[in-house]
């Protein structure tokens, strides 16, 4: 049971080690703000939560404590990781940063110049 | 920049504060109760309070919260000094010197045998005083144009 359930904690730790490390990477490589951002919000919001449910499952199968905080260290992590990849996301994009010179697709371009507009005349 | 008078919708960002809040106050009263036996205590629960409370400041503007939390903070930092005060007074009624606490089972209706320690009357003022002075300070910032 215990032996099992180390393998279980391992691999529990080293994807959510790796889907950090998959993030970074992204951080580094990918061409825009936009897509970025996708990279870290994304990849490090499962990767740390991967990390979280290691923890918990250590300190709850191996040594027998049950520590609620780690879940709702989760459940926290889970609930505003996504809301600042947004809230960045959509600051960087009212201040007009530009998208990747490849894009092809911008559909809230359009929305913002109708607002414009209306709100001018 | 061009700047313009669009109110932005901040329909997401406020309906995850309205649920967020909570999670971090419930936690703060909890890193405050767990002071005397785990890592905690008066200061770090009163700066994850008002932390809570500068989140609802992010979301809103600041007369809204002023009508949801409508407490004088200048009056909340005096109340916790008072209140510590109090508690170093209090010792000197036992012939003991300032400040000297006493901890002990004390029988409470509906609860029974708790242990309590007057030391937790003096964190709750530390716990006032730092949600007092940190949320005066933020306000006062935030109020100036």
């Amino acid at each position: 049971m215990i032996e099992i359930s180390k393998f279980i904690i391992g691999a529990f730790i080293l994807l959510g080690a790796l889907l950090c490390l998959i993030a970074s990477i992204g951080v580094l490589r990918l061409p825009d703000v936009y897509t970025r951002n996708h990279a870290a919000s994304k990849g490090a919001t499962l990767g740390v939560m991967s990390l979280l449910l290691g923890v918990f499952l250590y300190f709850f199968l191996v040594q027998g404590h049950f520590n609620s905080r780690v879940l709702l260290g989760i459940v926290f992590v889970f609930i505003t990781s996504p809301v600042a990849g947004h809230l960045i996301m959509r600051a960087a994009f009212n201040t007009n940063v530009p998208l990747w010179e490849n894009s092809v697709q911008n559909d809230l371009q359009k929305k913002k110049d109708e607002e414009m507009n209306q709100h001018d005349s | 920049m061009k700047r313009t008078n669009l109110k932005t919708n901040d329909l997401i960002l406020q309906t995850v504060v309205k649920v967020v809040f909570f999670i971090i106050f419930i936690y703060s009263v909890y890193i405050f109760f767990a002071g005397h036996y785990t890592p905690g205590g008066g200061f770090v629960g009163g700066l994850m309070t008002s932390s809570a409370i500068v989140l609802l400041l992010l979301a809103y503007d600041v007369k809204t919260v002023a009508a949801v939390i409508p407490f004088n903070f200048l009056k909340i930092a005096a109340t916790g000094l008072l209140l510590a005060l109090g508690t170093g007074m209090a010792s000197f009624f036992y012939k003991v010197p300032f400040l000297t606490h006493a901890h002990g089972p004390v029988h409470l209706p509906f609860f029974g045998e708790v242990e309590l320690a007057s030391a937790t009357a003096f964190d709750l003022g530390v716990y006032l005083v730092v949600v007092g002075v940190t949320m005066t300070i933020i306000q006062t910032i935030g109020e100036t144009e």
